[in-house]
């Protein structure tokens, strides 16, 4: 394929007029500066918007003081779902120290095919759009957030960020480059396309459930 | 997919007269033009977000080579490889490579346009893989053998009733509840059964929305997660992207995303969004162990060069399809190839010939709606009108056509007989009226007035009112 390369290359240069120029200093410049667009406004706090947001598209959420409430908010939620007592938790620092009761299954490890609940760590939230942000890594495996049928994801409240370039910031400062698989969700799975109407859970979870930490 | 664009006509009048594709495609246009709407008034920004995104598209397609060499460099620092293929040919053979390498007989395959433009199902069911579709409206065309209608909304010409067929006719599964009747039961009979293929699947392929040049990470937009899926669970994870997706930073995708889910389906965001940056690193618990790239031109090199480079701004949201009341009358098959409604009926020209594609650019009224709503502010009607000067000078125009035009155009370039042949047939026409002001029927066009009456000339033509009003 490297005749192609050359070719496709070669056209482009020729259509721009600097055919085998070097690589410009505006390129360069601009890739290192990563200028904002416009950036939407509103009047809330992150907390309120990012709620108000999370309720539009579908998703529910607890509110908890500590991680010591983790096991009592999963437990409301299996209550609320008539769930088994079964969990596949992410192996998350946020959550090694959680003791869960000896009665339920909980495994850390990835997700498969036949796993019903998963329990996440987003990296952060934003407030804009009502979106978690995780990213994929040993402490939080990808699979956790779209192969069970129900997606408990907990979320530092000082982990909500105004806009997705806040994100962006975010990302960069404490980790550099992104990881394998940057994942941005915003409520549970949907689709609409049977007769254009909308029906939750298509591939992905049919429920997400945000599990909001007053202090991580 | 083989082209039938040339057989727009006929096409068109089939899609009128089919009550099921018109119940469907009532159905579904206000739902897609109303929910844009409502999501536009609701940002005050978005004006500012267009012109921003348009600058963004100039900017990188002013320094493409540039910029594709950047995202090569750096998907390949994460550990991913990147394919360059000019033509369709050299896409389907860079893919078919990479599944045989991983001795792969599953492909699970994630919504993508340019694997339709290159039509990557065929080849590697022609090479004996199993392809299967995940995404729902793209699963429901595959199980029916037809191409998709429309852009994000593959399966929008079929009712549930049609689904319904679809499904029993194919599912065996013990287990699952029939029959078929609510969008509920057709959504998780879906999902049972595409389970099981993204668990099985060897090679994951999914398009792209936007790739980074900065990150060297391929994006992309789903609300099902199917692509997520399809890009996690198997071994290998292909992804296929025209070139014209790259853009410089996660900033600027930040500018073009909040701009596509409300062009496309009246969303702030889409449910995933989701930024594959090289393959499974070396502690990570999943994802593929492979992660490759195959960037296709396919003609796009050349639009850059030419009066068409506008186009290549466009972020496939369908909004231009939603809004044409071409489309909306005819569905998206009448255009007979991959791309439908105005970007296609400029986009298809260029791809498979204008000798192929040349009815498309005639079947527009360029009213203008789809540049009004292109959040890419595409000229769409500029561009079409482009096509229609290529055809004339290319002889392409129907005879017909061409005789009409050099009989109107030896008049107009001789204002003193234009306007006397204009007296004579403005007093004739007045004439055969015969006061009744309309004519119901004429000769040689009586497929215009079966539908509707010609108003009839007053008997005397503008110029010569003109005259005699300023005199008096």
């Amino acid at each position: 394929m490297s005749g192609a390369r050359a070719a496709i290359l070669d056209r482009l240069g020729r259509a721009l007029g600097h055919a085998g120029a070097a690589d410009d200093v505006e390129v360069t410049r601009r890739l290192q500066a990563h200028p904002r667009g416009p950036q939407p406004q509103w009047a809330e706090t992150p907390r309120v918007r990012f709620l108000a947001k999370l309720a539009k598209v579908a998703a529910t959420y607890a509110e908890l003081e500590s991680k010591s409430q983790i096991v009592s908010a999963v437990q409301a939620y299996f209550d609320a779902q008539a769930l088994p007592r079964q969990l596949v938790a992410a192996p998350h620092p946020l959550l090694n120290e959680v003791v869960w009761p000896q009665d339920w299954q909980v495994a850390r490890r990835r997700a498969q095919g036949e796993d019903r609940t998963g329990l996440n760590v987003a990296f952060c939230a934003i407030a804009e759009t009502g979106s978690l942000v995780l990213l994929s890594g040993p402490e939080s495996p990808t699979t956790l957030n779209f192969l069970p049928e129900d997606f408990l994801c907990v979320l530092p409240e000082g982990r909500i960020v105004p806009r997705l370039e806040d994100a962006w910031a975010l990302l960069r400062e404490e980790r550099g480059a992104p990881p394998r698989a940057t994942n941005i969700v915003t409520g549970p799975s949907r689709t609409a396309d049977v007769e254009q109407t909308i029906q939750l859970g298509a591939h992905g979870p049919r429920r997400l459930h945000v599990l909001l930490l007053k202090t991580p | 997919m083989k082209p039938t664009a040339h057989a727009f006509e006929r096409n068109a009048r089939q899609a009128l007269h089919d009550a099921t594709l018109q119940q469907a495609l009532a159905r579904a246009r206000g739902g897609f033009v109303d929910k844009r709407r409502a999501a536009i008034e609701a940002l005050p920004e978005f004006a500012a977000l267009r012109a921003a995104g348009r600058a963004i598209k100039d900017h990188t397609l002013a320094n493409l080579d540039h910029y594709l060499l950047r995202f090569e460099a750096q998907v390949q620092a994460k550990g991913g490889q990147v394919h360059w293929a000019e033509t369709p040919e050299e896409a389907c053979a860079a893919v078919l490579d990479i599944c045989r390498q991983a001795g792969a007989k599953l492909v699970a395959k994630g919504k993508s346009m340019v694997g339709e433009e290159i039509a990557i199902n065929d080849a590697l069911e022609a090479a004996g893989f199993e392809v299967v579709e995940t995404d729902l409206g793209e699963y429901i065309i595959q199980i029916a053998h037809e191409p998709p209608s429309h852009i994000i909304a593959p399966a929008v010409h079929k009712t549930r009733q049609q689904i319904t067929e679809l499904f029993e006719g194919l599912h065996h599964q013990p287990g699952l509840t029939r029959p078929l009747q609510t969008v509920p039961q057709i959504v998780d009979e879906a999902r049972q059964v595409l389970r099981d293929k993204f668990l099985a699947a060897d090679v994951g392929i999914t398009g792209a929305n936007f790739l980074i040049a900065e990150t060297g990470s391929a994006v992309i937009v789903t609300n099902e997660g199917n692509g997520d899926l399809s890009a996690t669970l198997p071994r290998v994870h292909i992804v296929l992207a025209s070139i014209e997706k790259v853009v410089p930073t996660l900033e600027d995708a930040s500018v073009l995303l909040r701009l596509l889910a409300r062009s496309a389906t009246g969303q702030e965001i889409t449910s995933y969004t989701t930024f594959f940056t090289g393959p499974r690193r070396a502690d990570d618990p999943d994802g593929p162990e492979e992660f490759h790239v195959v960037l296709i031109d396919n003609g796009r090199s050349a639009m850059l060069a030419g009066p068409y480079r506008e186009m290549l701004r466009c972020i496939r949201c369908g909004a231009c399809l939603n809004h044409c009341p071409v489309y909306g009358a005819v569905g998206g098959h009448a255009y007979g190839w991959v791309y439908p409604g105005p970007m296609g009926a400029v986009l298809t020209p260029l791809m498979v010939g204008l000798e192929e594609g040349r009815p498309l650019p005639n079947a527009s009224t360029l009213c203008g709606r789809c540049e009004a709503v292109c959040p890419m502010a595409i000229p769409l009607p500029k561009l079409l009108r482009e096509h229609r000067r290529q055809e004339f000078a290319r002889h392409l125009t129907p005879p017909r056509a061409r005789w009409a035009l050099a009989a109107w155009a030896f008049f107009a370039r001789r204002p003193q007989l234009y306007r006397r042949a204009a007296r004579l047939a403005a007093g004739l026409l007045g004439k055969l009226a015969r006061g009744r002001g309309r004519f119901r029927s004429l000769p040689f066009a009586s497929a215009w007035t079966a539908a509707r009456d010609l108003p009839a000339p007053q008997g005397e033509t503008f110029m010569d009112q003109w005259r005699r009003r300023n005199k008096s």
